[in-house]
């Protein structure tokens, strides 16, 4: 079977932004046909480097990769727009590139008009565009408003109007970056539905998108660019599953330095236990002192006498590694350490989880729990095991406190601590009950649906 | 580069629809819509006609040797069948100079020949040309023009010409605007002194002899002596020799410009 599309090799170095380097551009385009050929390294950004595809006829790839990663720089050099750098990019058959919809719409000009004139842009000619104009306007949805100038649509008459047009192309391979936001979920169905039958017709498609649900049900191989290379390709599931690892990693890494910011910044500014401010907020949970009156106050900080010191706070999973991304129903431990350089006899230890909307979840203490305090004196720890994380996918601040029971704070380290909640199911609101749904026989579901994107 | 040009013909039909497009949209929501293209150029001759005949009367206009203007045979006239021509020329160029960056969007997110955009400015400026034509028509036949049908019969020479000239220079500005975006700001300097550098509002005998041999330089020159001579002076068309001249000089003109434009092509969707 013949390849539909072949990168072998390609590279793509851009230039980047500089002043004053126009006549060395302009001379090396001029001389050598290169853009960057006379330029140093660090004026330049490579966005893709050798990277080996082929897509056999009738094959659909899907492109997963991270923000910058290279996916529309790829799909740039597929639809020719751009050239690589080096190496080489065959395309066979007519190409559709839904890259920017309604790319060259004249907003003064009629719908009608712009159909044409973008039809003939896109490689067809008068009689094609006017043989599939009525198809067109029909899957744009868009008859009345046809003969009234582009200027006056909505944004989401322009995408359906530019994506009608490109797919009426009849291209052989067909590319497409991110555009199924187009329009409300009946147009998606239908661009869908539009892509099963380009497939079923034995074209070629290349996808690029962020929809992991739509690469495991859709493509056929899916390829995971990062940072300009392949870093996998193959069974969509199978890379999928792999990219979701990665970003999961990824948001590990980054929470973890958020963590460790936000109590660096704490402790740089840590308020004296007399001080007002000090005073126990009345939204937390370790809740005993009076209400002071501002409900809102609740920036991160960290305030306390340090006659017990919290030392760490670590959430570990089940798998017994500190961590920062959790899956929903997961078991979590929430690991403190203290210190209480002296013996002491009055303490109680609380935590609260809050959601992004500043919402408490959750919260409790010893004292509440009416665990009576006797003694604690030098290194020691303290877990608050959460069986099942049955919260919904976000992501949430933890507030940990030692303090006397009258609400004298030792330690009190006010949403410095963060993790996040991943889940399958989009549900929503702040707690989510162990769950089933049942039914009498008369009522009847089709197959699961696949994930929703 | 040949294969490329090669591929022109092939786009005729995007250039076409194109070349309609730019028309249609230009008028658009104006209330004299199409009548613009007549009006425009008759109030350019208006003010014109006003600066050289009353505020700046010309020299020339006086009884010197070869006398253009016959006793009431009116300035005007002569200094439309120039301007009329320069007006193409000029706004094209300014056009031409802005034409790939504002349609950038066509360049970095579809295949689209580059090159073509210049060609369709050059060419909507010639369909605002030909359409300014009959008010000079009338001007003419007012006059009672000494116009001869094998004079005439030079005129779409001089039109394919300009053209020529025009597109290339187009080609030319359009895609090192890309690169230098000054001259965009420079092109408008560059054509009003190009524009009194050129015998339109004053008759090429007049310059002085230094000035002569400087405006035969000047491509355009030849071009507005041809329009002058076979509508407006009488006698036969003697500039024919300049005029076929800077024709082979334009088609040479314009390949380099075509050369220039493919090598600088891959630069475009980068540095639009």
């Amino acid at each position: 079977m013949a390849n539909a599309i072949e990168l072998t090799n390609a590279s793509k170095v851009y230039r980047r932004f500089a002043h004053r380097k126009q006549f060395a551009t302009l001379k090396s385009a001029l001389l050598s046909r290169s853009l960057v050929r006379d330029l140093k390294p660090e004026e330049t950004f490579t966005a893709l480097t050798n990277v080996t595809v082929s897509v056999p006829r009738g094959q659909t790839l899907g492109v997963i990769g991270r923000n910058g990663s290279g996916k529309s720089t790829m799909l740039k050099l597929v639809a020719g727009i751009s050239k690589p750098t080096s190496g080489t990019v065959r395309v066979n058959g007519r190409i559709s590139a839904l890259i920017e919809l309604g790319a060259g719409f004249h907003p003064e000009i009629s719908g009608r008009e712009n159909v044409f004139i973008n039809g003939i842009m896109l490689g067809l000619t008068k009689r094609e565009v006017a043989d599939r104009f009525d198809e067109i306007v029909e899957f744009a949805e868009l008859k009345e408003f046809i003969d009234a100038p582009v200027k006056t649509y909505s944004s989401g008459m322009y995408m359906r109007l530019g994506f009608a047009v490109a797919i009426h192309v009849d291209p052989e391979v067909l590319l497409v970056d991110e555009v199924l936001a187009v329009g409300d979920e009946g147009f998606t169905h239908k661009c869908l539905d539009k892509f099963a039958e380009f497939k079923r017709r034995g074209k070629t498609i290349l996808l690029v998108t962020h929809s992991l649900g739509m690469v495991e049900r859709f493509c056929d191989e899916a390829l995971w660019l990062d940072a300009g290379r392949i870093k996998g390709s193959g069974d969509p599931k199978r890379i999928v599953g792999a990219y979701v690892t990665d970003v999961e990693k990824r948001e590990e890494h980054e929470l973890a330095a958020t963590d460790a910011k936000a109590r660096q910044e704490a402790n740089a500014a840590i308020v004296s236990p007399d001080e007002p401010g000090s005073a126990v907020l009345p939204d937390n949970p370790v809740e005993t002192a009076t209400a002071t009156g501002d409900m809102f106050r609740a920036a991160e900080g960290r305030w306390g006498s340090r006659e017990i010191e919290i030392t760490e706070v670590r959430f570990v999973g089940s798998d017994g590694e500190a961590g920062h991304v959790f899956h929903s129903g997961d078991r979590v431990d929430v690991r403190i350490r203290l210190r209480a350089p002296l013996p002491i006899d009055d303490f109680v230890v609380g935590i609260g989880i809050f959601n992004a909307d500043g919402t408490c979840c959750y919260g409790t203490n010893t004292y509440l729990e009416e665990l009576a305090p006797e003694t604690m004196s030098g290194d020691a720890e303290a877990t608050f095991t959460i069986e099942a994380l049955d919260l919904v996918e976000g992501t949430y601040k933890v507030d940990v406190a030692v303090h006397k029971i009258d609400g004298y704070p030792y330690d009190y380290h006010r949403l410095l601590h963060t993790f996040r909640v991943k889940s399958r199911v989009k549900d929503v609101g702040i707690y989510r009950p162990r769950h089933t749904w049942t039914f009498s026989n008369n009522v009847r579901f089709k197959e699961p649906r696949g994930p929703r994107s | 580069m040949l294969h490329n040009l090669a591929q022109l013909p092939r786009y005729r039909g995007l250039i076409q629809s194109l070349v309609a497009r730019e028309l249609k949209a230009r008028y658009r929501g104006s209330v004299l819509g199409f009548f613009w293209s007549f009006i425009n150029p008759l109030l350019l001759l208006l003010v014109y006609s006003i600066v050289f005949a009353y505020i700046m009367p010309a020299r020339f206009t006086g009884g010197e040797e070869p006398k253009p203007f016959a006793d009431a045979y009116p300035y005007a006239v002569f200094l439309f069948c120039g301007l009329l021509p320069w007006t193409w020329f000029a706004s094209s160029l300014n056009e031409s100079a802005g034409v790939l960056i504002s349609g950038g969007n066509l360049i970095k997110k579809v295949l689209f020949p580059a090159e073509v955009l210049p060609i369709v400015t050059s060419l909507a400026n010639m369909v605002h040309f030909l359409l300014g034509l009959p008010i000079l028509v009338i001007f003419l036949a007012y006059y009672r023009a000494p116009i001869t049908v094998g004079e005439l019969a030079w005129f779409p020479v001089i039109v394919l010409v300009q053209l020529i000239l025009t597109t290339g220079l187009g080609l030319l500005v359009a895609a090192l605007t890309v690169h230098f975006r000054d001259i965009r700001d420079i092109l408008s300097n560059v054509l009003s002194l190009w524009f009194f550098a050129t015998p339109i509002i004053y008759p090429w005998q007049h310059a002085p002899d230094l000035g002569k041999w400087f405006l035969n330089v000047n491509p355009f020159t030849h071009l507005a002596i041809s329009y002058q001579e076979v509508l407006f002076f009488k006698g036969p068309f003697g500039h024919w020799r300049w005029l076929l001249a800077l024709g082979a000089g334009s088609m040479a003109f314009f390949l380099f410009a075509y050369f220039v434009f493919d090598r600088l092509r891959d630069t475009f969707a980068e540095e639009v």
